[in-house]
């Protein structure tokens, strides 16, 4: 999940001028987005966007994501990539959990993000909204995820998305010795 | 949690501004519409103003309008502008054992209600008025299906 991009608060710092290429790239990107579920070949652009965001590069870690969920048969199991222009620009992986932490079966979505130079053409709503059509899907109808409180750009993100605060409180300690 | 008068101020006048970004609106008209004194919103609007977030617009038909972003703007940009959020925690921290204990709880309580504010947009604030006139909706909106509805 991207910190050190956090977006820029309060007033609109772009002039008109550079506002415009960014717009009409959205624009272009928007009209050739393509949501899909990932392959194999897709594996070393969602390592690089996510080691971009988080600066850390977890190679392993992606691979074992990817033989859990990108090969994944289970229903509600999903990692699905954004793909623009022949390149995959984002990516977002969620599950069905049944009754964990005793609640009913539900989504949860536990990773996602778009390359920074491709945010603000709703690639990361279009993203959400395919999870959340597959967790429909596999008989679910609520939707969930957990994040740090100082994430503020994609709590944002998650707010602007109709997503609300749950009914679960994240508690933790640290385990002395 | 309670907000002071001049961030309710500031937030009820944002909300007009936001909803139709291309009006000029009078100080006088918000504050007829929400019940407060005129002078006391001038001085709320003057350092909205200060801070580039609105826009002061003389003549006829004058008036303020929004100069913000209404996705990057958040409640906390707002709010933090008049009032200190969470500084209670602080004051006790150095005292007795008992108010080290409760600055442990207070500042807890603090950092979910910055972690709030921080994450909830003016375009959120918009959309979640929204949803309270159509209460069917499901909890969580999908995109596609709000856009196809502004659409229609």
């Amino acid at each position: 999940m991207p910190r050190r991009n956090a977006a820029p608060a309060g007033a609109a710092r772009r002039t008109k001028a550079n506002a415009v290429e960014p717009i009409a790239a959205a624009a272009r990107q928007r009209r050739d987005l393509t949501i899909r579920p990932v392959r194999r070949s897709d594996l070393e652009a969602v390592i690089a966007i996510d080691a971009q965001v988080t600066g850390i590069e977890k190679r392993d870690y992606w691979r074992s994501i990817y033989r859990r969920y990108g090969e994944s048969t289970v229903p509600g199991a999903q990692f699905l990539v954004a793909e623009s222009a022949g390149e995959v620009v984002g990516f977002a992986i969620g599950e069905v959990r049944d009754w964990e932490f005793g609640a009913p079966p539900c989504g949860w979505v536990f990773a996602i993000d778009v390359r920074p130079d491709a945010r603000l053409a709703g690639i990361g709503s279009r993203l959400l909204a395919t999870i959340c059509a597959g967790f429909r899907r596999a008989g679910v109808r609520k939707v969930r995820t957990m994040l740090a409180s100082d994430n503020t750009l994609i709590l944002s993100f998650f707010r602007s998305q109709g997503m609300m605060a749950g009914r679960f409180i994240p508690l933790e300690m640290d385990l002395e010795g | 949690m309670k907000l002071q008068q001049n961030s309710m101020l500031a937030l009820y006048s944002l909300f007009e501004f936001a909803a139709d970004p291309l009006r000029h609106i009078s100080a006088a008209e918000i504050a007829e519409k929400y019940r407060v004194s005129p002078h006391h919103l001038a001085k709320v609007l003057a350092e909205l103003a200060r801070a580039g977030i609105v826009q002061s617009v003389r003549g006829v038909g004058g008036g303020y309008r929004f100069a913000g972003n209404a996705r990057r703007l958040t409640l906390f940009d707002v709010i933090s502008r008049f009032e200190d959020i969470g500084s209670g925690a602080d004051e006790r921290r150095d005292r007795t054992p008992a108010d080290r204990a409760l600055a442990v709880v207070l500042s807890e309580i603090d950092e979910i209600t910055k972690a709030t504010l921080q994450s909830i947009t003016l375009a959120t604030l918009l959309r979640l008025a929204e949803r309270k006139i159509d209460a069917n909706e499901p909890a969580v909106a999908s995109p596609s299906t709000r856009s196809a509805r502004r659409a229609a």
